[in-house]
């Protein structure tokens, strides 16, 4: 095996010859004369972000944690980003391609405001709905992975769409949508979905679900993922959206840890067994 | 000899301060025929009458419908309206593929709006030789939008463009207070008595000039013509006829005494 990770996926200089930068544009012909690479991996990523649909509305939750690799380098990131009063996006992954997105999503919410922007109720109604917001990020994703420059970033749109009814749905780096009554990204779909689904299996029980049981829900996913996953921490943000508006609390620490079972665990790490 | 200095091209003011360009597209308007377009509190109505170059020609579409929810009326340069009917349908499918959502009507018509100023402001270019009626139902409930060369746009509760459209508003003027709160089918009578009102001595609304299009609150834009809009025709003009057939009677009897 090669152990040049820059090699990997690549077809052998062996057999096809070396990569022939002549066509990179100027901008990319550096020195390596290979394409510019730096945009399709992450650096500082934010892990899971979770959320639930019940009956009026959608919590979601995200920690605070901006990761360097393994280095818990940024510990206030806020990866939940309100959008007008009906929306609320979490993304995990690359935390300046959140960022690049946020910045986007205010010039967008800006050019909303401007061509209709009243505070009545009837310009509520008309106020662009999550699913719009939905539907516009996937175009974005989807677009830039077509040009090979992905936005590294897994993200959970909620909120209510035009009618009113509660909406949650997913896009990923590769502009792959995807909704359920429960949505989980990056080690949260392993750890915490399962745990949401038990709780609320299907469209009907969300249905059924009020709103104290859902947050109860997703507090507990949160403990559960701090517990399991290594890139996580224990301040995290919490939203809620129904037609009151986005509550939206960044400050939230978790509560009733146990570690007991962690003495249970062996096998690995620092005991002998 | 006393020719206008001024109007040779849309970017040059004249002293008093007039862009006779502008004006005579304005004019174009002024020669098509008659469009009239009325909402309502749950609906929005465009009705045209179309003219037949010939007698052995087709009538020229006064109707375009753009999307699901909403369409259009012209009058004056049919080809520029074409021009403006395809950017607006375009517009509409990447509203709807890029955020699926129904274009807003204010939204769509800036557009135009937009692109038609421009025309006034370019040397080289013309300002569109055509006036339109856009109505529809949007998130925010039914709309009508009047459109002019200069780029100028309103938002309209009734309104009348075209040539002899002046008697079309008079009417709708008389009628005003009545449309808010007007039924689909009251509202289609109003729309095309105003049509009717513009109408010469020597013509007659038939099934083959009229053209009707009606959009609701969840009921998408569609447009009546011929066979489709007989049954409008009469029930709208029926009783009316029945009364002038009356009061004609009446006077003759009068005379005959």
């Amino acid at each position: 095996m090669n152990h040049f990770p820059e090699a990997w996926g690549r077809p052998r200089d062996d057999i096809y010859g070396s990569y022939n930068p002549q066509f990179l544009p100027n901008s990319h012909a550096q020195q390596s004369g290979h394409p510019t690479t730096h945009t399709q991996s992450p650096i500082v990523t934010g892990t899971s972000v979770i959320a639930v649909k019940y009956k009026d509305g959608v919590v979601i939750a995200a920690d605070n944690l901006a990761s360097y690799g393994s280095l818990a380098r940024f510990t206030d990131v806020h990866r939940l980003k309100p959008f007008n009063k009906k929306a609320v996006v979490g993304f995990g992954g690359d935390v300046s391609d959140m960022q690049y997105l946020d910045r986007l999503l205010n010039s967008l919410d800006v050019k909303e405001n401007y061509s209709h922007g009243h505070d009545d109720a009837e310009s509520d109604k008309a106020l662009m709905s999550a699913k719009n917001l939905h539907t516009y990020l996937s175009k974005v994703m989807y677009k830039r992975r077509s040009d090979f420059n992905p936005l590294w970033n897994a993200l959970l749109v909620c909120g209510l769409s035009e009618d009113g009814t509660p909406f949650l749905a997913s896009v990923d780096l590769l502009g792959t949508t995807f909704s359920a009554p429960t949505l989980a990204t990056g080690f949260g779909a392993h750890l915490a979905q399962p745990i949401l689904r038990r709780v609320v299996p299907d469209e009907a029980a969300s249905k059924a679900l009020d709103k104290e049981a859902a947050v109860a829900a997703v507090k507990e996913c949160m403990k559960v993922l701090f517990y399991r996953d290594a890139r996580s921490m224990n301040e995290y943000s919490i939203a809620v959206v129904d037609k009151s508006g986005v509550d939206l609390k960044q400050k939230e620490k978790l509560e009733g840890q146990s570690w007991a079972f962690a003495e249970q665990i062996k096998g690995y790490g620092t005991q002998t067994v | 000899m006393f020719r206008n200095n001024y109007d040779n091209d849309s970017v040059t003011f004249s002293p008093q301060g007039r862009i006779f360009q502008v004006e005579y597209a304005q004019e174009a308007v002024k020669q098509g025929s008659v469009v009239v377009g009325i909402v309502s509190k749950t609906h929005a109505v465009l009705a045209a009458l179309k003219r037949n170059a010939e007698e052995l020609s087709s009538y020229q579409q006064k109707i375009i419908p753009i999307d699901a929810h909403y369409g259009l009326a012209l009058a004056g340069l049919a080809s520029d309206a074409r021009v403006l009917s395809n950017f607006m349908k375009q517009q509409s499918l990447a509203s709807r593929l890029t955020y699926d959502r129904p274009i807003a009507l204010a939204d769509i018509t800036a557009r135009i709006g937009d692109r038609a100023q421009t025309n006034t402001q370019q040397y080289g270019k013309r300002p569109y030789g055509v006036g339109l009626l856009i109505a529809g139902v949007d998130a925010r409930g039914p709309h009508l939008f009047e459109f002019q060369p200069s780029g100028v746009t309103q938002e309209m509760v009734a309104c009348g463009i075209g040539a002899r459209s002046q008697m079309a508003r008079t009417y709708l003027e008389r009628h005003l207070e009545s449309f808010e709160s007007s039924s689909r089918d009251e509202l289609i009578k109003h729309a095309l008595r105003a049509v009717k009102e513009s109408l010469s001595q020597d013509k007659e609304l038939t099934l083959d000039n009229t053209s009707l299009a009606v959009s609701g609150v969840d009921e998408p834009f569609k447009l009546y013509e011929g066979e489709e809009v007989v049954n409008f025709l009469e029930t709208t003009f029926e009783r009316r006829e029945e009364g002038d057939e009356g009061q004609a009677a009446g006077e003759g009897m009068e005379v005959d005494s």
